[in-house]
């Protein structure tokens, strides 16, 4: 048990001074978990912000009705317990409060309702594409493609713990970032190779399956730069826990720059995939056999 | 009453393996169902422990291979799901106490429950086989998840452990499915003299609601994991995009089946949680009516909520909205039974034994789940939330808080009738204060993992989690504690030998169990009793 605790301390220790050496320390916290986080990250898009500021709304109200509740039992507990009250009434019925405690809930729902709504159609109201990626799930990484580019394509693999250069954080950083631009509208094509897996950016407020056979399309629109975390948000086998996604906005330069590198960098770079599938279908045929 | 002269059953009364292995009794039967779930509640919690102490810490310690955790969750679900709740709410304290409290000398066709409980034992047979034949490849076990999504059930684990596990769920689901026809049949035809359906006990109102959903949702999942099979070893391709199928045709089917399950876990311990209100208020239930129709309409609206659960499964956006709208819709039923429990108390004469002690647990745990399902049916702040630790958070404040709870208030509240001992107040409480400091340490800070981003089913999560899920599993280890303390307890219960009155809790328990001796004759109401 003090071992856990020791643990943590280090894990925190670790982690701050991580974001001490690291170059950029206005990003340490923005994109990814800090430790003893109680709520939502913070949120770098117009939608991921509207969803915080609903989800806020929400906790208030539902505080209030647990404690409300809880206030109710307590009360009970202590005017109607057998001491207080040794004669129990036989009051079984009470038309009124009946009608008020069906139709009070349904008023909240409908007051939770609209600003709901709002954010989830919100949500779907596509603008206009600056940038499109592909981001296809593959048992356990993510290719990337840049359709608007040739044939841009790289794979993400996660960085294990020995290849996580300072400040770095562990099973979230990749070898390849998604890289966009910042302040551009960012359309994310989403499919997989062979299971279920799901794109993820919390600070983005965006998450969509990744299915097989199908492409589903969301966006977003990063106001701040920096690198923002997500991990593989559906069950997708033995390294699920391991197929990060990081996403680096940068300014309109810095992309334009990565843009032209990247085209000569992943030309020529043998994907790792070929290497993963057939490690897959040697481990098959051994089954099988 | 019929009490006195139901002792005369002695002309069929078998013994051993007789009686218990060919059992007819609905009470020996029932008795069957509580041990079973109690074999299959160990075995959940243990595997519990076993997730929580690799979450422990960051990093991996116990579990070398991830799969293996994997098979932990999977297996941790479905035997929760299928091995504890449902054998110990719905057949347990449905086969035991439903014929009594309505009167019946046994349930409408003995021979069918005989079979609905023997399909129970092979079925978890044929599940901890899955654990030790080759799963995924270069694994043993399945992974899937008790959702078993394809293609990750598919081509996503090749090896015979998917197909001992889809197995185990077909005759799972054969057993609810018999005794779910068994209780509508007997609660249908069986009810004695007088007893009208507007004046039938509310647990026997849950029970057959529950064999209601159970009957219609139950042979969905049966279609989904034989298509499953079929995809698997017969080369069709429901679920196979190659072949012209679709993934997401085996989540809608599934959820079909699996949200009804969900009141499935959760109904009976409603109804047994307002007896428990009832007599322990020595007032009759508030709302009768109100009571029985709300969990009607919550057991139909279930049927039309399914896809809350695929939000980001890429449906359309008025598909999410009409799924919005209709998920908020079961909000209102629930907010009518948790306040006619506290109209209930409200006036009452409250004495607080052991049972009327958990079902406060119950309302405040069962209130702190629900109202974060309020928030979860928004499907904006789910795309926040989805596959998170605040989904792990909420489905287990309204499952393994909510009904756990009901079931141990039922427990300690029918314990003196089933066994005719008492059970002893003080390991009683001392069972529910661990288990209320375990849970709830267990499960809060599981919100704020969520909230923060850890997706659920991770074997190990970037170091910034580690302080909530230290906290999280000493929690379960408190919990885990006090399984033992339960144990302890019934043991304590039978070597105590403290003879049990035929109505322990007074007068404000008035449903017909109570009028029988404690423990019943093996058969009873041999008089029919006569309701005015």
């Amino acid at each position: 048990m003090a071992n856990g605790f020791s643990g943590a301390r280090i894990c925190a220790a670790f982690a701050a001074s991580a974001s001490f050496f690291s170059t950029a320390p206005a990003w340490a916290q923005l994109g990814q978990p800090r430790d003893w986080q109680l709520g939502f990250q913070e949120g770098v898009t117009p939608i991921a912000r509207q969803m915080i500021v609903f989800h806020d709304f929400l906790l208030v109200l539902i505080t209030v009705i647990t404690l409300f509740v809880l206030a109710l039992l307590v009360y009970v507990a202590l005017r109607f317990n057998k001491k207080a009250n040794p004669k129990p009434s036989k009051t079984t019925h009470h038309t009124l409060l009946e009608v008020a405690w069906t139709v009070v809930p349904i008023l909240i729902l409908m007051v939770i309702a609209v600003p709901s709504f709002r954010l989830l159609f919100a949500q779907y109201d596509f603008p206009e594409a600056d940038v499109t990626v592909k981001a296809i799930g593959n048992q356990w990484y993510w290719t990337y493609e840049y359709p608007d580019n040739g044939d841009l394509t790289f794979d993400a693999v996660m960085l294990e713990d020995d290849e996580l250069k300072p400040g770095q954080p562990r099973l979230l950083a990749t070898d390849n970032d998604v890289v966009v631009p910042v302040n551009k509208n960012v359309h994310v094509l989403i499919t997989a190779s062979d299971v279920l897996h799901n794109w993820t950016v919390p600070a983005f407020g965006v998450k969509v399956d990744a299915v097989p056979g199908r492409i589903i399309r969301t966006w977003f629109r990063a106001e701040k730069t920096g690198i923002f975390y997500g991990q593989c948000s559906e069950l997708c086998g033995q390294r699920h826990a391991f197929m990060p996604i990081a996403v680096r906005v940068v300014t309109e330069a810095e992309y334009a720059i990565w843009l032209e590198k990247a085209k000569k960098e992943f030309a020529s770079a043998p994907s790792g995939k070929d290497e993963l599938a057939s490690k897959n279908a040697s481990q098959l045929a051994e089954l099988t056999r | 009453m019929a009490g006195k002269s139901a002792a005369a059953g002695h002309h069929d009364h078998p013994t051993g393996l007789k009686r218990f292995l060919f059992s007819t009794n609905h009470k020996d039967i029932g008795s069957m169902y509580l041990i079973f779930a109690m074999i299959g509640g160990i075995v959940g919690v243990l595997l519990s422990i076993g997730m929580r102490l690799e979450l422990q810490e960051p990093g991996m310690q116990y579990f070398s291979d991830p799969h293996v955790f994997n098979v932990f969750t999977t297996a941790h679900g479905l035997i929760m799901v299928f091995f504890m709740i449902m054998p110990s709410l719905f057949g347990g304290f449905g086969n035991w106490i439903v014929p009594l409290m309505i009167g019946a000398p046994d349930m409408a066709f003995p021979r069918l429950n005989n079979i609905s409980f023997w399909l129970l034992p092979p079925a978890l047979l044929l599940l901890v086989i899955s654990l030790f034949v080759p799963g995924p490849p270069g694994g043993f076990g399945v992974g899937a998840g008790w959702t078993v999504y394809a293609p990750l059930s598919t081509s996503g684990s090749p090896g015979p452990a998917m197909d001992f596990a889809i197995l185990a769920l077909h005759l799972a689901g054969a057993s609810s499915i018999l005794s779910a026809i068994n209780f509508i049949t007997t609660i249908f035809n069986m009810r004695a003299p007088g007893m009208t359906i507007h004046k039938m006990p509310l647990f026997v109102w849950s029970i057959l609601i529950t064999a209601f959903l159970l009957l219609l949702a139950l042979p969905v999942l049966a279609g989904a994991i034989t298509m499953l099979l079929t995809d698997r070893n017969f080369g069709t391709t429901f679920f196979d995009v190659a072949g012209g199928g679709d993934p997401l045709l085996f989540q809608h089917l599934f959820w079909f089946f699996g949200h009804p399950e969900v009141y499935i876990i959760i109904l009976p311990g409603f109804g047994l949680i307002s007896h428990v209100i009832a007599t322990f208020s020595h007032k009759p239930v508030f709302g009768y009516l109100g009571m029985a129709y709300a969990m009607v309409a919550i057991g139909v609206v279930g049927f039309v909520v399914w896809a809350h659960h695929m939000y980001t499964a890429g449906i359309s956006l008025n598909t999410q909205a009409y799924f919005v709208a209709a998920t908020m819709v079961i909000a209102v039923p629930t907010g009518v039974k948790i306040f006619s429990w506290i109209a209930t108390m409200w006036g009452g004469s409250i004495e607080f034994k052991t049972p009327m002690i958990w079902a406060f647990g119950f309302i405040f745990l069962f209130t702190v789940g629900g109202v974060t399902g309020v928030v979860l049916s928004n499907a904006g702040v789910d795309r926040g939330l989805h596959d998170t630790y605040y989904v792990v958070a909420h489905f287990h404040y309204v499952l393994s808080l909510g009904a756990t709870f009901a079931l141990f208030a039922g427990w300690y509240y029918w314990f003196p009738k089933i066994t005719g001992y008492m059970y002893s107040e003080f390991i009683g409480k001392l069972h529910f204060w661990f288990t209320f400091v375990g849970v709830n340490v267990a499960f809060f800070p599981q919100h704020f993992l969520g909230l923060a981003g850890m997706p659920r089913r991770y074997a190990d999560y970037p170091d910034a989690f580690a302080g909530w899920n230290y906290v999280s599993s000493v929690g379960s280890y408190i919990s885990g504690f006090a399984v033992l303390i339960f144990l302890y307890g019934i043991y304590h219960a039978f070597s105590r030998k403290e003879k049990a009155a035929d109505n322990p809790w007074g007068e404000g328990a008035t449903t017909l169990e109570w009028t029988l001796s404690s423990p019943p004759p093996f058969h009873q109401f041999e008089r029919l009793p006569r309701i005015k």
